[in-house]
């Protein structure tokens, strides 16, 4: 096991933005997150990948506290995650999450969903948000169908709002939990193109995928994880080449066949 | 058959009157009465489904109790009891209270508490049916519990639970009907008294059902109004009834 | 107000267990009769037979639109007319408070039952209906042996909880002077004038059973969703 990150390449800052230190999670008996270590440095792009039931989701949903760890710690902007921490929302305000099932608003247009939280959770004017908000959807390339509601859109059309939803609360930290998984395979170049372009911004970003192509795009470091653990950390070079462990290499033939 | 209701009784005025005035405390019964019904069914439906335990214990003592006691017993408790275990200038204030008040009080707090009980216990299977997702999706966001609950999902619960909501509409103006037992000269108690009047039975009672069914057909009309007015474009029919049928709500009052 | 006395309550226990034991009676019959009928009422609706299956979706219109005790007040009139109608040459014949409640219960609650069997017999797929007429089954065997028992089995819950509501809806016997568990309390609470605690004790009663039966209702939805589930 080799927890410890390689070298870095290039933007990434020596700042760490999050570090997780000796993580467990248990549901009931199971032990989903056993130990897990990484620190997450600024502009960092990682890819967690690893067989479904290793606990990727887990630990990504640990990191904005929409599950609660069991032992460990969790620092995230420099801000300890535990029971004590009073406001949890902030902590939230700067960790954008993207979902597998988009989890849009359905009673809310477009527009209100990208608009909701800056002023609901930022407090900023309703002008403001509605800019904001413009400004992501068109990045996004959705300008024209603000006013529609979610179910009017189609899958690869709700996810990219989604992305622009969580973007609008300019966040430090984008996490992103298999977003192209439920979506038809069609859609899902336009889905990952959205977060191709974002990487190259320099964001953030913490991305629970199985698409191994834009992995080797844009991740600086591939964690792969299994039972709970991170069996392998390793810049995509490195780790589709030449994987170091069994399970990695039984795991990316998989994959790719 | 209805010539009798042209009549005028010992008060002087017709007997149309009477059925009137009585519509007229059925409906203030029942508006008013959904209104608070409302306001403590989302509370406490709400209260259902927080996490903190204490207030989902508090949540669910009030629904257990208001809704397992029959509507009668409850008009007798607050009519007949509550003054009694004040303190007697207090007690004695409220018994002195001129009529109808003194019944009409008493009657909508009863209509108000029951009603508000199993409200409660639709909205709670609402936001319980809607996706795990949304309460996530919105704390992730940065949205605080009250904002999540006001913004996303007591919104979406509310238009899941229209259909329930209306036989509870129903429900309520129903069971206005149960402040005769303590002395509220409403729609039924106005129909028993022609009846006892005039002799002409089918007439008061008849005329009292019509108005009883124009109720229910305006009722049912305006809730599927609202559950039309409501609708969410893009969403179909189909997947708002699977994530109905999810847990099926209860079925209401008579 | 000179203190809360319960013993008082305790010396009249029996008059008011009598009359429970009349609720429970009321709330049993009108259950099984009301059963029956609305059974008919709904499958009369599902077959579509012309005539009655308006006059049965009038008939449920309309009682589910009517309060209980104004339908009270109208058993409480018309069947003694009618009854008198036919057996008696057209002369009413008072048949008293107890029978006006047994058959208005039955009848109304028919209209409430009704509206669940209907819905549980929507709620089951083609399938069943299909399988039968391929096994050659009469459209009586098809529902009394493959229709019915699975939509009883899957309204069940919701058929127990409107029985809970049947049984606190019998205390409206009071408005015929009937000497229920409610009607009970309150001659005693005449005689004594202890009206704070018979009623206190009351709703005591009725709490306790209706918990009980709703923690009944809970236990079964649950089980039901298990075996839904597995």
């Amino acid at each position: 096991m080799n927890p410890v990150p390689s070298g870095l390449p290039g933007e990434a800052s020596h700042e760490k933005v999050i570090e997780l230190d000796a993580v467990c999670k248990n549901y009931g008996r199971f032990r989903a997150l056993d130990g897990i270590d990484l620190d997450v440095r600024r502009g960092e792009r990682i890819i967690i990948c690893g067989p479904s039931g290793s606990g990727k989701s887990t630990l990504i949903r640990c990191i904005n506290r929409i599950e609660t760890h069991d032992e460990g710690r969790i620092i995230v902007n420099g801000q300890i995650l535990t029971e004590q921490l009073k406001d949890i929302a902030t902590v939230r305000r700067d960790v954008g999450m993207v979902f597998q099932s988009f989890n849009l608003f359905p009673h809310l247009t477009i527009l209100e969903n990208c608009m909701l939280a800056p002023v609901q959770a930022r407090g900023i004017t309703k002008a403001e948000a509605r800019e904001i908000a413009m400004h992501f959807l068109s990045k996004v390339h959705i300008p024209d169908q603000v006013h529609k509601y979610p179910g009017q859109l189609s899958g690869g059309q709700q996810q990219r709002v989604a992305i622009a939803r969580a973007l609008c609360m300019k966040p430090q930290i984008m996490l992103f939990d298999e977003p192209t998984s439920a979506l038809d395979p069609e859609m899902v170049k336009e889905v990952l193109d959205t977060m191709v372009q974002l990487a190259a911004e320099g964001m953030t970003m913490l991305c629970v995928t199985h698409e191994m192509g834009f992995a080797r795009e844009v991740a600086d470091r591939v964690v792969f994880m299994d039972k709970g653990t991170v069996v392998e950390c390793a810049a995509p070079s490195t780790f589709f080449t030449a994987p170091q462990s069994e399970r990695a290499q039984d795991f990316l033939n998989q994959i790719i066949h | 058959m209805f010539g009798v209701l042209f009549e005028r009784g010992f008060d002087g005025r017709t007997y149309l009157e009477w059925l009137l005035s009585g519509l007229g405390w059925t409906l203030a019964l029942a508006v008013f009465g959904w209104c608070f019904a409302f306001a403590i069914g989302i509370t406490v439906g709400v209260g259902r489904t927080v996490r903190n335990r204490f207030v989902r214990a508090v949540a669910r003592l009030y629904v257990e109790v208001f809704r397992n006691i029959p509507v009668l017993v409850q008009m007798f408790v607050w009519y007949f009891v509550l003054p009694e275990l004040l303190p007697p200038d207090i007690g004695n204030r409220i018994k002195q209270l001129p009529p109808p008040w003194g019944a009409f009080f008493p009657a909508l707090i009863c209509l108000s508490t029951y009603t508000g009980a199993r409200v409660a216990e639709q909205v709670r299977t609402g936001i319980e049916a809607l996706p795990a997702g949304q309460r996530e999706a919105a704390a992730a966001l940065g949205l605080n519990g009250v904002k999540i609950y006001r913004l996303v999902l007591v919104p979406q619960a509310l238009r899941l639970i229209i259909p329930s909501l209306t036989s509870e509409v129903m429900g309520i103006y129903k069971n206005t009907s149960v402040a005769l037992t303590i002395g509220l000269l409403e729609l039924t108690a106005q129909a028993r008294q022609i009846s006892e009047e005039t002799f002409q039975t089918f007439a008061a009672f008849g005329a009292a059902t019509l108005i009883y069914l124009g109720l229910a057909l305006a009722a049912y009309r305006l809730m599927s109004w609202l559950d039309e007015a409501f609708r969410i474009p893009g969403m179909t029919h189909d997947r708002i009834r699977r994530i109905r049928l999810r847990r099926p709500a209860r079925e209401s009052t008579p | 107000m000179n203190g809360l006395d319960f013993g008082i309550v305790y010396e009249s226990l029996p008059y008011l267990m009598q009359g429970l034991r009349f609720s429970l009676l009321l709330t049993v019959c009108a259950f099984a009769t009301g059963m029956a009928l609305g059974i008919g009422l709904a499958l009369v609706q599902h077959l579509e037979i012309p005539v009655a299956a308006q006059l049965a979706r009038g008939y449920v219109a309309l009682i589910r639109s009517v309060p209980l005790i104004l339908v009270l007040f109208w058993f409480f009139f018309l069947v003694p007319l009618v009854v008198g109608a036919l057996v008696n040459g057209g002369r009413p014949v008072p048949i008293g408070g107890v029978w006006t409640a047994f058959i208005t219960f039955s009848m109304f609650e028919a209209a409430y039952y009704s509206e669940i069997i209907r819905v549980g017999l929507r709620s089951l797929g083609r399938g069943q209906y299909e399988a039968a007429k391929a096994l050659s089954l009469s459209t009586y065997k098809t529902y009394r042996y493959v229709i019915l028992p699975q939509v009883v089995r899957i309204a069940s819950p919701i058929i127990l909880s409107q029985t809970i509501i049947l049984f606190q809806d019998t205390s409206l016997v009071y408005v015929l002077s009937l000497t229920d568990l409610v009607g009970a309390a309150s001659k005693i609470a005449q005689l004594n004038g202890r009206l704070v605690e018979m009623y206190l004790t009351v709703a005591a009663i009725y709490l306790a059973i209706c918990c009980a039966a709703s923690q009944l209702v809970a236990w079964l939805r649950r089980s039901h969703q298990a075996a839904i589930n597995r």
